[in-house]
Formats: C-alpha cells, sequence, structure tokens
C-alpha cells in the first residue's frame, strides 16, 4: 500500500542520474533539493505566471467549499428535523444521484453550462460543486442525531428557524463540516476545469501540473516534487480533521 | 379529495422555511443533475451534432451500440470486468483493513488510517505507477525482474495488451480504500460492545461467529453506504486507464464505458451516440446498486 506513496516522496529528494539509475531503487540516496529549484525555474519560464495557476485553484476550492457546505447544511437541516410534503422523495432522489457518476451526465452538463453562459469561467466549476449530492447525504444523515430538545428550547425563546439553523445547528455540527469541507477540497484541488475552461489563464494547478509531469524524461525531477507538492496539501488536511471525518462517517449508514 | 388537497396545502404553507432552506441547494441540484439525467435520456434516441437541433432516430442508437460497435463490446466486458474484480475485493479490503486497524491503539489506529486512505485523497499521484511500470530498465518493475534475472529484456508493460488490464485493476485498488473505507472504521467504532458479552452468553464461541451474527448487522446501514460507494467507482474506471494505458489504449485494451463515452463525447461529437452510452452506464449503474442494497438486508438474517 504505501511502497508506491514511499516512492513517490523519494523521487522528488532524488537527484536526476538517480531517477534513472539501474537497478531502480525506492530509496534516495543523496537526497537533494534541486528537483524543488529545477520547478522553481520552469514555473518562472510558464507563459502565464505561475502564481495564477495557485490563484486559480485556491479561488475555486475556497468558494466551492464554502457554498458547498452552506448550501448542503441549509437543504439537511428540513430534511433532517422537520416534517413536510415531498421531504421522503426529495431524499430518496440525492441517494439516487449517490449511485452514478458525472460522467453521465458530462454531455448534458456542458450543454446546460453554455446556456447559463458559464463556459471559460470558474463558475463552471464552482456552481455545481455547491450540489455535490454525498456532502448533502452525510449532513443529513449527522444532523439527525443531533437532540430535538436543543431546537425546541429555541423555538420557545422565539427564534426563527433561520436563526435556529445558524446560530444552533450550525456550530453543532462541526464534525460534518470539516467532512463536507475535506471531501469537496479533495475534488476541486485535483479539478482539471472538467472541460469548461480553455483559457489558459484561467486554468487550475492540477493542470499545470500535469503538463510538467507528463513532459518527459527532462522533467522527471520536476514532476515528482510538483506531484509530491500537490498531494501533501490534502493528506495534511486530512491528518488535522481525521477524528471528525470519522465521527461523521458513524452516521453515514443507510438506513432503508 | 379536495380535504385531503387543502390539507396539503396548509401544510406545504406551514413548511415554508423548510422549502425556503432548501430551495438553493435543490435547484442547482435539479439544474446540474436531474435535469442532466433527463436530457441524456432523451438525446439518447436522437441524432445530435452540437450544430444542428437534434434529429429523432428512435432506438437506432441503442442498435448501433449494440449491434455495430465492436469496440463498445470490448468497453462492456472491460467495464464488468473492472467492476467483478475490483468491486468485491475493494469491498471486503475496505472491512478487512477497518476491521484489523479497530484492534489498534487509538494512535497506531489513526496513522494507520492514514496509510491506507492516502493514495485516495492524493488527487493524481496514481502516475507515480507510470514510473514503476515504465517500459525502460529504470522501471521499478522492469528493474527488479531484470535484476532478479527473470526478465532478459524490459517488458513495455502499459503498451501490451495483455498486462494493461491487470495494472489497471491494481492501481484502481490501491485507489479504493476511500470513503467506505472511513465509513467502515467509523460503523464498527459504533458497534455496542455489551451486544458482544450478550452473545457470549448466548453461545457465540468464535470470533467468526461474533462477525457474522453480531458486528456485521450492527454495521449494516454502512455496509450499504459502503457498498453504493464502491459498486459507483468500480464502474467507472477511466481517469486510471487514460493515464496509463493511454486514450485510445493499445487496440483499445483498456477501453471503458467512460473512456468510450469521452470518445464519442468530446472527440468525435455524436452526441445523440454518446448520451445512449451515457444511459447505458446509467442503467447499469443504478440496477447494480438496487441489487446489491437488496442483498445487503439479508446480511446476518
Amino acid at each position: 500500500m504505501v511502497l508506491p506513496l514511499v516512492y513517490a516522496i523519494n523521487n522528488a529528494f532524488k537527484p536526476l542520474d538517480e531517477i534513472f539509475l539501474f537497478p531502480p531503487t525506492l530509496f534516495v540516496r543523496n537526497p537533494t533539493l534541486n528537483n524543488f529549484s529545477d520547478l522553481l525555474n520552469l514555473l518562472g519560464e510558464s507563459w502565464v505566471p505561475f502564481s495564477r495557476y495557485i490563484f486559480n485553484t485556491v479561488f475555486i476550492t475556497l468558494t466551492g467549499v464554502i457554498g458547498h457546505v452552506i448550501f448542503a447544511s441549509a437543504a439537511a437541516f428540513p430534511l433532517a428535523k422537520h416534517r413536510f410534503p415531498g421531504k421522503k422523495s426529495l431524499f430518496q432522489v440525492v441517494v439516487l444521484s449517490l449511485m452514478f457518476t458525472p460522467a453521465v451526465t458530462a454531455i448534458p452538463n456542458y450543454m446546460v453550462m453554455s446556456w447559463l453562459g458559464l463556459i471559460d469561467t470558474y463558475w463552471a466549476v464552482i456552481v455545481p460543486a455547491f450540489s455535490y449530492s454525498l456532502g448533502l447525504y452525510l449532513m443529513k444523515q449527522f444532523m439527525e442525531q443531533m437532540p430535538d430538545a436543543l431546537l425546541e428550547a429555541a423555538k420557545i425563546d422565539g427564534a426563527s428557524e433561520y436563526r435556529i439553523f445558524w446560530t444552533i445547528v450550525m456550530p453543532n455540527v462541526k464534525p460534518a463540516w470539516l467532512t463536507l469541507v475535506i471531501l469537496q477540497f479533495q475534488i476541486l484541488w485535483g479539478s482539471d476545469g472538467n472541460g469548461f475552461i480553455y483559457s489558459e489563464q484561467l486554468k487550475s494547478l492540477h493542470f499545470a501540473a500535469n503538463q510538467i509531469i507528463y513532459g518527459g524524461i527532462a522533467r522527471a525531477g520536476a514532476a515528482a516534487a510538483v506531484a509530491l507538492i500537490l498531494m501533501s496539501v490534502p493528506i495534511t488536511l486530512f491528518v488535522f480533521s481525521q477524528s471528525k471525518i470519522i465521527e461523521t462517517m458513524a452516521s453515514s449508514g443507510m438506513k432503508d | 379529495m379536495s380535504n385531503w388537497w387543502s390539507l396539503k396545502v396548509s401544510e406545504i404553507k406551514k413548511s415554508k422555511h423548510s422549502y425556503v432552506l432548501l430551495a438553493p441547494y435543490m435547484i442547482l441540484f435539479a439544474v446540474f443533475t436531474v435535469l442532466p439525467v433527463i436530457m441524456s435520456m432523451v438525446l439518447s434516441f436522437t441524432y445530435f451534432n452540437m450544430l444542428e437541433f437534434p434529429k429523432f432516430i428512435g432506438w437506432h442508437n441503442y442498435s448501433r451500440l449494440f449491434l455495430e460497435d465492436d469496440i463498445f463490446l470490448i468497453a462492456i466486458k472491460n467495464t464488468i470486468l473492472f467492476a467483478v474484480i475490483t468491486g468485491p475485493v475493494s469491498y471486503i479490503a475496505c472491512f478487512v483493513f477497518a476491521w484489523i486497524i479497530n484492534e489498534l491503539s487509538p494512535k497506531l489506529r489513526a496513522f494507520m488510517t492514514l496509510v491506507f486512505y492516502a493514495p485516495s485523497i492524493s488527487g493524481n499521484v496514481f502516475f507515480i505507477w507510470l514510473m514503476i511500470f515504465s517500459g525502460d530498465r529504470y522501471g521499478i518493475m522492469n528493474g527488479l525482474l531484470l535484476k532478479l534475472g527473470i526478465l532478459m529484456e524490459p517488458i513495455q508493460w502499459l503498451k501490451e495488451e495483455q498486462y494493461i488490464l491487470a495494472i489497471i485493476i491494481i492501481v484502481q485498488l490501491w485507489l479504493s480504500l476511500g470513503t467506505g473505507f472511513l465509513a467502515f472504521i467509523a460503523g464498527l467504532q459504533t458497534v455496542d460492545r455489551t451486544l458482544y458479552e450478550a452473545g457470549a452468553v448466548d453461545g457465540i464461541r468464535n470470533r467468526w461467529q461474533e462477525l457474522w451474527y453480531i458486528t456485521l448487522p450492527s454495521m449494516r446501514p454502512q455496509l450499504m453506504f459502503g457498498a453504493v460507494i464502491q459498486i459507483t467507482t468500480s464502474l467507472a474506471v477511466s481517469d486510471v486507464s487514460i493515464a496509463l494505458a493511454g486514450f485510445p489504449s493499445v487496440n483499445y485494451a483498456a477501453e471503458t464505458i467512460v473512456t468510450h463515452l469521452i470518445d464519442y463525447g468530446t472527440t468525435r461529437f455524436e452526441m445523440g451516440f454518446a448520451s445512449s452510452i451515457a444511459t447505458v452506464l446509467f442503467i447499469i449503474m443504478l440496477s447494480t446498486n438496487l441489487i446489491v442494497q437488496k442483498l445487503l438486508r439479508k446480511v446476518g438474517e
């Protein structure tokens, strides 16, 4: 399980002659930071300043994650705690949507995007991310476990539903929104624009990294370095949120 | 009837707040998920090239897909092969690893969780397998086998049909300890400890009986959730295939339904035909999931 990752990490610190050594080695012998400085040089030469790619990915990821957490939580609250006509069937549809992948809807999605005029904008990636269904599902399952007494008390004090949602429900479901954050982060961080973004200056970090990664032998060192940088971000995030995520997953089960 | 109706209307009015909270999400969900599924089904009965208005052609796309398109048959065969192997194996692996991890001390448990989960969140790091199965002698696999004297000359792992499928399966399995795995770890922690004591009194003798009669039924909801995740991923193999085997792969050896869909949708612009591929995929995914859900309800009964 770990060996490929260990190999990936070690490669990032290998001098070029060690990457192409026979027989190949797993561990680095003379660790060097050359690959990272090579990477910096490469980045300095790119047509669009590299900071732009970073900004694009960070902007898409942040906006997408925040919007997703708010939209999905707002929808999860009534689904978990209120009774109203249509509740069951609405949730059923969301569960069904967990059962197929975005590939199924890729073509019509492109048409919808072009009708909405979102092609070649950040929003083509961000807006659909708001309605990612796994997030709503996990949030709703988690909210169901909240004690009703908490909500009743606030209601008696005369708080509106929106107030209850924002000041009572949201602080109480912190583990769940951390989980939504990491799941969505992972998707958006690795996004290459889903085929909606053409302008070089709007493209993502992942896209730029792929150009280096598939750039051939001369760039093997820089490729290993960029891969290490890209993967370390979601992994770090997971290290810090692991216990909260496991807490959320405890309520992830499907109850008929 | 009118009574029932007015009751519904008053209920709906009373739940105004619920609908307001739901609206933003549900509108987006309808526009970006529900509508596209319906559009895809409608388009699958048309000839559509993105320039002219779609022309209705009945079942023609489907008959072409199943009767004339040889490559689609390869794609279906590969997709089913991947799903039948990676689906159950990854599902069982998720559970077994979660089960083993569950016995560890909390610190070690957190560390092992990270180790197993890391590949699935590291994004496109699976490109590292390109270097492992690289076709020259600097690739780990070739280097190792050459050194041991098993091979006389390096093998083009990713360019030879007989190896491609196996390699994709390995990588796909490596990536598969994801959300389902986390759900199982969490599920195992929520099993009520007193059930085991009660079980011991009722004559449960070994760990296997404990597993089958207590642990599995207690975490059935997580098992069902995990199944949905693993099935859906195992039927959607495409990124790994494209990254490792290329697009299109040698002799379409690694073609899957999704790569076939990408081929017609983004390269050939035969949108009607591509939509029929999408619809077939949709039906396969949904029906497999629903059948497996039915089966899992029976666990431990």
